[in-house]
């Protein structure tokens, strides 16, 4: 490839074609500041503060929109840029709220960052906020247009990455805000609060519905038994808001920060990973060798659940009946634990913490969220939220002992924490399926095909001669394309393209998802992959299907997958729902 | 949504404009001047033929002064604030007309007869002060002559 050559601020550099000039200038050791512009996404220019000079240009040019050029001299930093991009700043923050010390991203925001870089003391335009009213009609996200800076990344991600279009730019110029079209709420909205408009807001004007006050609440509550369940994802991503690498797998922290705040058991969601891989791999195997609807798809992102009763109701019998780790954990809380723990379940109350916002919405999605006779779940946080908690709590993280979890619902194989990344449903679920086929174990657990942050991955696995052809799809906006293949296949009577596909609505899996710390960008997102992977390698047991406790739970109380108990606690359907409410 | 709000001729020119660069925002224009604004169930309708978000819709007709999300009056005003009216006295017509009508800048009277917008030029800037009414221009108009145009206006509905 030819590389190009070009000057910034006086030191060359050689970079690909069609590197933008902030990529460039981070090769010299040169940070442009931004805010509009996120690596997860094309730029757009919209918000003015990465400009610089170009020798040869009459005008300054936005570097996140400017590729570099053969022989180009680029000046990032004099004085009479740094002075465009503080009139910059100064206008935005004119109609900025100044309440940083109430709001969401204290600390955490990029435009308080920028501002302090700046050692902005004073503005000197006229203040004018947009008194506009707070949405928070969802159960998971809030949106406040009086902190937009309309940088249109929230929207960007929700239209190019997602594919879903709850937001856009309504009306133009200072008028310009980013709402649901059509006069409806966000909650009314095609909405499917995956949480990613959170993740990549660069101030507080969309963020997680904060229910830690709940949480509080109940654990200072003498009679409520609580008791709480980790994702696989938040383990390795936990630790970045205590000052640790992306990554760092925590578990015996997280279960030992847990128990410190009160929790009366402490549970993984990975166990109730592994039993959804138990009644998702027989639900498949049962599909294949029974003629079912072809190909099964995974149904444990809530996400995605919700776009595909939406967009995509032609699929509802494709669906894995199977409910999410989550919603299983709970389930077997309020039953199983309840009896052997001699609680009554109307006196628990059971907390998740999950990578995810749309999970807060799974907790009550339908009527099957309540197989306990209680609502299973009784309120689910994000990562994010867990940290606060931590912190307002005096826990001193990094000096945290490794515990255990209370065993009932806790132990877990390498298939149940993969379940945190893009690929790893199917490879778990391939992992058991091979075995339930076979009546024999894999000698290499590994399906590398499955693996990596390519938008849909395709692979087939031959099982002893029976040929599997798989799909995983993740990031919303990569979907339709897979499940097109499968429309045009049926339509022209032809074989289904895939026997099974995993989706998540999240780039990366759980491990990108909306309700993890903020600032994921795919270096980030590898690092916290490559933590998930490195406690699938440590784990002693790689298959669901080994793990000791799961085959107590249906010795002493599920009877078998499929079997009657457990399809009534879970197991979940589906129903067609409307973009728009109204 | 319910289907078939769209007469014959606006269907037409949609499948004429499916598949064509730039299409949203010819079948828009048609729509608008087929009903006076965009009535939100049309949109809904525009996106399911077009196979566009109802969202992108929404931000195209917010974004472009033209296209009116609610219905104006059955005889639509629009005085001209392009520089020649504005100096020529534009704001004045407007003052008059709003005491005149009893409603304010793009609101519709209550018996639904008339609404007002300010516009920008409209290319006759010889005529200044300009306003036009359902299409028709008045030039050189006068304060004084606005209650007679209104009567005249109403009576030949």
């Amino acid at each position: 490839m030819n590389m190009i050559e070009l000057e910034i601020n006086g030191i060359p550099v050689s970079v690909k074609p069609g590197t933008s000039l902030i990529n460039a200038a981070k090769l010299v050791g040169v940070k442009i500041p931004t805010l509009c512009y996120h690596s997860d996404l094309e730029p757009w220019a919209a918000c003015g503060i990465c400009v610089v000079k170009v020798e040869g240009s009459p005008k300054m040019l936005r570097a996140c929109a400017t590729a570099a050029g053969p022989g180009m001299k680029v000046t990032t930093h004099d004085p009479e840029i740094v002075n465009v991009r503080r009139t910059v700043l100064e206008l935005i923050l004119s109609t900025h709220p100044n309440d940083c010390l109430q709001c969401s991203r204290n600390r955490n925001c990029e435009l308080q960052t920028l501002a302090e870089e700046f050692g902005i003391r004073e503005v000197p335009f006229e203040k004018r906020l947009r008194d506009l009213p707070v949405d928070n009609s969802t159960t998971s996200i809030v949106l406040n247009p009086e902190k937009c800076i309309a940088c249109g990344r929230c929207a960007k991600v929700c239209q190019n990455m997602q594919g879903v279009w709850a937001l856009e730019f309504i009306g133009r110029g200072e008028k310009t805000r980013i709402a649901p079209a059509a006069d409806v709420t966000l909650d009314e909205s095609p909405c499917i609060k995956c949480g990613q408009c959170t993740a990549h807001c660069p101030v507080g004007a969309i963020y997680e519905k904060d229910q830690t006050r709940e949480v509080w609440n109940a654990i200072e509550e003498n009679k409520k038994h609580c008791v709480v369940q980790i994702a696989p994802a938040v383990r390795v991503a936990i630790g970045e808001a205590f000052g640790y690498e992306p990554g760092e797998v925590l578990t015996g922290q997280l279960y030992a920060a847990l128990r410190r705040l009160g929790f009366n058991a402490v549970f993984d969601t990975n166990f109730t990973a592994d039993l959804t891989i138990m009644e998702e791999g027989a639900e498949f195997v049962r599909r294949m060798t029974e003629g079912g609807v072809l190909p099964q798809i995974t149904s444990c992102c809530p996400a995605w659940t919700d776009y595909m009763e939406k967009f995509s109701p032609d699929f509802i019998p494709n669906f894995s009946t199977a409910k999410s780790p989550q919603q299983m954990l709970g389930a077997m809380a309020k039953t199983y634990y309840a009896q052997k723990a001699g609680v009554d379940p109307k006196n628990m109350y059971v907390v998740s913490v999950m990578p995810c916002t749309a999970k807060k919405f799974e907790v009550s999605r339908c009527e099957t969220m309540t197989s306990s006779g209680f609502q299973d779940v009784d309120v689910s946080i994000t990562t994010r939220e867990l940290a606060r908690m931590i912190k307002q709590a005096g826990i001193d993280f990094r000096n945290l002992p490794n515990e255990e979890p209370d065993s009932l619902l806790a132990e877990y194989s390498g298939a149940g924490t993969i379940f945190g990344v893009t690929g790893g449903v199917m490879e778990a679920a391939l992992r058991s399926a091979y075995f339930l086929i076979t009546k024999e174990d894999l000698k290499d657990v590994h399906f590398m095909d499955v693996r990596g942050m390519k938008g849909v991955k395709a692979a087939e696995v031959d099982i002893k001669g029976t040929k599997i052809r798989v799909a995983v799809a993740h990031q919303m906006g990569n979907v339709e394309m897979l499940l097109n293949q499968i429309r045009e296949a049926k339509a022209k009577g032809e074989e289904t393209p895939f026997h099974f596909i995993e989706v998540m609505a999240c780039r990366g899996g759980c491990i990108g998802g909306g309700g993890q710390p903020h600032g994921a960008t795919d270096a980030i997102r590898a690092k916290r992959t490559a933590g998930i992977y490195t406690d699938d390698e440590k784990s002693v047991r790689r298959c669901s299907h080994h793990n000791p406790m799961i085959k107590k739970i249906y010795e002493d109380f599920l009877g078998k997958p499929l079997g009657h108990k457990a399809h009534e606690l879970l197991h979940t359907g589906y129903q067609e729902r409307k973009v728009y409410k109204k | 949504m319910s289907k078939n709000k769209l007469p014959d001729e606006l269907l037409r020119f949609i499948d004429e404009w499916k598949d064509k660069r730039g299409n949203l925002i010819m079948v828009l224009h048609q729509v608008q001047e087929h009903f006076g604004y965009i009535p939100r169930e049309v949109a809904f309708e525009v996106a399911d033929l077009l196979n566009v978000p109802v969202a992108k819709i929404y931000g195209v007709i917010t974004f472009y002064h033209l296209f009116k999300l609610t219905k104006p009056g059955r005889n639509r005003i629009a005085v001209c604030m392009g520089t020649a009216c504005y100096l020529k006295g534009g704001e004045d017509i407007i003052l008059e007309l709003e005491r005149l009508l009893g409603v304010g800048i793009n609101t519709v009277t209550p018996d639904g007869e008339f609404s007002m917008e300010a516009v920008r030029c409209i290319g006759c800037c010889g005529l200044a002060p300009v306003m036009t009414i359902n299409g028709e221009v008045y030039g050189n108009v006068k304060k004084a002559e606005l209650t007679k145009i209104l009567k005249k206006v109403k009576g030949g509905k």
